[in-house]
């Protein structure tokens, strides 16, 4: 794959005209999918997709075009050429665009992350064994995922990763259901096994009788994958140059007033983490970390290449939000989280949030999947869904008891346009005082 | 339809042999953005998308494989594959072969157009944004503004081994504005165009929408929510207007009604529904006032279609009628499934994702009586008018939605701007609080273009098209800390 990107770059490189510059950017997969429902195959296929982005620049005018590639030089190069052609054609109409940026003498190089994974039928054994009657849905999906960069200034980048995400949940009845996730580069079916025992135990309290917690403020602790759906939110925007330049960000109130978050709040987008590629769409390199928010208080920005040139600040990111965030832990143990819980709700599962108030950080949204009620320290029944309104500022700030010692590396399931190589690494939360309304 | 598809198609039907049944769908795609932002012209993105969408039944399996290979060898890998998926997951199937569509229709769709996209040339369509730009920053608190314009031509082609072929063209338009408008720590914005949805159609739409003179209003709206108090919180009248009817109809009729989700496919990641199976024929879903249809044949709506994606013909039909629950939304396998009459909603977001039941045109049907009528019968209360948040559980039932701009009611009359507005409610009941649906001339079209659910992951344009309508006693809240 890679070696047919950088011969396709040779040959377009070899069709410009006068003094034009050609940035490529390569998006390619090949990946398995088989949909799971009530414990059976639902849906099962692959997707075999390369795409081509191109950029082609003279004197400060230039026009963007993407493509569907075949896969050999016969079957791409015509369409690709006229592609060129209807690009050529825009730019004579386009003023000068002040905000281009790309880089002029990045450096080359290539990574391909190790992995191991199983095969369509070993993965599909192993979970259609460790299910057995289960009410199980869910999905796999496994494969290649390709990125390379290519100019026509020389530089040459390749980034290759194989990974597998099993992302499922377990239903006892209705609503109620317990989730689980396993996923990563190297395959272990024993892996596979701890986690559905683990959600085979949850699913024994997910059969208590369901408590409904009347609207009011209570105490909480948020599991990793809850916390990550604030952050989300967080996200939207609140990490972003041109966001926070132009009022947008729902983290306005740390930029324009100084508000802060608990000082055990430290939030970084660890680009060294190495899912993601180590290079933007525009040549750029990206740097090993960017811290955001430090010692509850706002740092930086992530700064893609346009916004960079916009407001005279350096790349740090492909895309203005984060890929590859990383929270650091606290000190509450992971063994110790239910007795200081006391009496609460125990989330393991945030949904569908979204902002009340963007200039406030207040977010709403529902529980979701294995919440419980917890009493003296332990935990007594699931709890109906409900919903939460309120601000990340008293959620993350005045309102925050602690964070866990362990952290969770979550990666993102999510496969819209293509299979997402995003990921998170974070705590749990204890939050005094969440407020509860519908 | 374009050659490619058509030499393609007839190339993969001349190798295929040796499995129980074939479908291949063909999908060659071109999108065109235009985007000004703070007056300058951004760099025009050109799609250029084609692919191949292969199913295969074989010995008692499916399997599907999905390419951007359209050469014969690369169809031919993709249908080995296919076939391979089909016997590998045969043992587990939760579907029997006999609960897939296998059409074998033929027909055709082409988006009606009067003002072809290649009308203007691309010189006076970035012209025509400036002019909207421009238009836009009418206040130095105006910090950040946008016009843009999409186009996309979509063609699609599915044949079958049983001898289906169903060719269809879609023009679909996507203008846009967005003012931001910005004093200190508070920040509004406001949109304008089509920004939340899409249309199908050529450039007539922009005239449709007033495109070019909306920038103003635009501005002026943001503007005004800078200084505006916030909603009022208590239970009160809401009268949502028909762009934010589209989310409304959306989030709390049109998912909870996808047949798939009833039946469980979803539970893992967009959710389930409170509707279960026994409910239709009978179940009070709203007042009276209350007709929802399916309606693939609106003219403008974004989902304006012949044939659903696996071959099934649409047509108009109630979902919903004087607030009784008739129908899912559920195409041909889940209908098979659920053992319920559905709609031809079968639907995939590209070449590479298998059909799904989704929404398509999903529209509540006029009832009487202007906006300004709907007003006057309304004590205290607040209109509602365009979304910006969006939040529901997932059983569709407990929503929390917020809106760009609302303005106060007051004894029939129509007050100041508030800002912030927001309500909450539960799905089985608000729809029957509603107490007025306004007439046809108050009937508009809108839609979504980010409706998403699937494993793997589809996201896809919907069309939603509605009068303003009334809820009585619904719970509405403004923003703060």
């Amino acid at each position: 794959m890679q070696d047919y990107f950088f011969t396709l770059a040779d040959a377009l490189q070899a069709k410009l005209q006068g003094a034009e510059t050609l940035l490529l950017s390569f998006d390619g997969e090949d990946s398995d999918f088989i949909r799971f429902n009530h414990g059976q195959v639902r849906q099962a296929g692959g997707v075999a997709r390369r795409s081509l982005a191109v950029d082609l620049i003279e004197a400060e005018r230039h026009a963007a075009g993407r493509a569907q590639l075949a896969g050999g030089l016969a079957q791409d190069l015509p369409p690709l050429l006229d592609l060129l052609n209807d690009l050529r054609r825009q730019r004579t109409h386009l003023p000068a665009d002040p905000y281009l940026n790309f880089d002029t003498d990045g450096p080359s190089g290539e990574i391909r992350v190790a992995s191991e994974l199983p095969t369509r039928s070993q993965a599909l054994e192993a979970i259609m064994g460790a299910s057995q009657r289960l009410d199980l849905v869910g999905i796999w999906a496994a494969g290649a995922i390709y990125k390379g960069f290519a100019s026509s200034l020389g530089q040459r980048n390749w980034h290759a990763c194989e990974s597998f995400n099993f992302d499922w949940s377990c239903y006892h009845a209705g609503d109620k259901a317990v989730k689980a996730n396993y996923a990563g580069l190297r395959w272990d079916p024993a892996q596979l096994q701890i986690r559905m025992q683990d959600a085979r135990a949850d699913l024994e309290i997910m059969q208590r009788p369901p408590k409904t917690i009347a609207p009011g403020r209570y105490r909480v602790y948020l599991a990793p994958r809850a916390l990550q759906e604030v952050l989300a939110m967080m996200a939207w925007g609140g990490f972003g140059l041109k966001s926070h330049r132009t009022g947008q960000s729902p983290l306005i109130l740390m930029q324009t007033e100084g508000q802060r978050l608990d000082p055990a709040v430290d939030l970084s987008e660890h680009h060294g983490r190495g899912l993601e590629p180590p290079f933007t769409p525009e040549g750029f390199t990206k740097p090993e970390r960017v811290s955001l928010i430090a010692n509850g208080a706002y740092r930086d920005t992530l700064v893609g290449a346009r916004s960079a040139r916009e407001y005279d600040a350096r790349v740090n990111a492909a895309g203005e939000w984060p890929a590859s965030l990383d929270m650091q832990p606290g000190s509450l143990g992971a063994g110790d989280v239910l007795d200081a819980l006391d009496t609460g709700l125990y989330v393991n599962s945030l949904w569908y949030l979204n902002f009340s108030d963007r200039n406030q950080a207040r977010i709403t949204g529902m529980t979701r999947f294995a919440c419980f009620w917890v009493e003296g320290g332990e935990i007594r029944a699931p709890v109906d869904v409900m919903r939460f309104d309120d601000s990340v500022f008293r959620m993350l700030g005045e309102n925050l008891l602690g964070l866990t010692r362990e952290r969770e590396l979550l990666l993102d399931p999510g496969t819209y346009g293509g299979r997402s190589s995003n990921s998170v690494e974070l705590p749990g939360a204890l939050i005094e005082g969440l407020a509860f309304t519908l | 339809m374009e050659a490619l598809l058509e030499q393609t198609a007839r190339r993969f039907a001349d190798q295929v042999s040796a499995v129980d049944f074939w479908s291949l769908r063909l999908v060659s795609e071109r999108k065109e953005s235009l985007a000004v932002r703070q007056d300058v012209v951004q760099p025009p993105d050109t799609l250029v998308n084609r692919g191949a969408f292969i199913t295969v039944f074989q010995d008692g399996g499916a399997g599907y494989a999905a390419t951007s290979d359209l050469s014969p060898s690369g169809l031919y890998g993709a249908l080995k594959r296919a076939r391979e998926w089909a016997i590998l997951t045969a043992p587990w199937n939760l579907l029997g072969t006999e609960d897939h569509p296998r059409s074998a229709r033929t027909g055709g769709y082409e988006t009606p157009v009067t003002e072809p996209w290649e009308g203007l040339s691309i010189a006076e369509k970035i012209d025509l944004l400036q002019t909207a730009s421009r238009s836009l920053k009418i206040d130095n608190r105006i910090v950040d503004w946008w016009a843009w314009l999409v186009y996309r031509r979509i063609d699609t082609l599915l044949v079958s081994g049983d001898g289906a072929r169903v060719e269809q063209r879609f023009h679909i338009i996507d203008p846009g504005l967005k003012a931001v408008a910005n004093l200190g720590s508070k920040t509004q914005v406001r949109t304008g165009g089509a920004a939340r949805g899409a249309l199908q159609g050529g450039l007539e739409r922009l005239e449709h929408l007033g495109f070019s003179a909306q920038g103003p209003r635009v501005a002026a709206e943001a503007l005004a929510l800078l200084e505006a108090p916030e909603c009022p919180q208590g239970r009160m009248d809401l009268l949502l207007m028909p762009s934010q009817m589209a989310l409304q109809i959306h989030e709390s009729i049109g998912h909870p009604l996808e047949l798939d989700r009833i039946l469980g496919d979803e539970r893992n990641y967009a959710g389930t529904s409170f509707v279960t199976p026994d409910m239709f024929g009978h179940y009070r879903y709203g007042s009276t006032l209350l007709n929802v249809t399916f309606d693939p044949s609106c003219d403008g709506e974004a989902a304006r279609y012949a044939f659903d994606d696996e071959g099934t013909p649409a047509e108009r039909v109630h979902l919903i009628r004087d607030g009784l629950l008739q129908r899912p939304l559920g195409g041909a396998s889940s209908q098979a499934r659920a053992g319920l009459i559905g709609t031809a909603n079968a639907r995939a977001c590209d070449w590479d994702r298998p059909p799904i039941d989704r929404m398509a045109n999903l529209n509540i049907e006029p009832g009487q009586g202007s906006l300004a009528e709907l007003v006057s019968g309304i004590e205290r209360g607040v209109l509602m008018d365009t979304n910006r948040s969006w939040s529901i559980d997932d059983s569709r039932n407990k929503f929390q939605f917020g809106c760009e701009l609302g303005r106060l009611i007051e004894d029939g009359e129509v007050k100041g701007v508030v800002r912030n507005p927001n309500y909450r409610g539960i799905s089985a009941t608000f729809w029957r609080s509603l107490s007025a649906v306004g007439g046809r001339a108050s009937f508009e079209v809108h839609g979504v273009t980010n409706c998403g659910k699937g494993e793997p992951n589809q996201m896809i344009h919907v069309g939603h098209a509605s009068p303003p309508c009334v809820f009585r006693a619904v719970e509405v809240f403004g923003g703060g800390a």
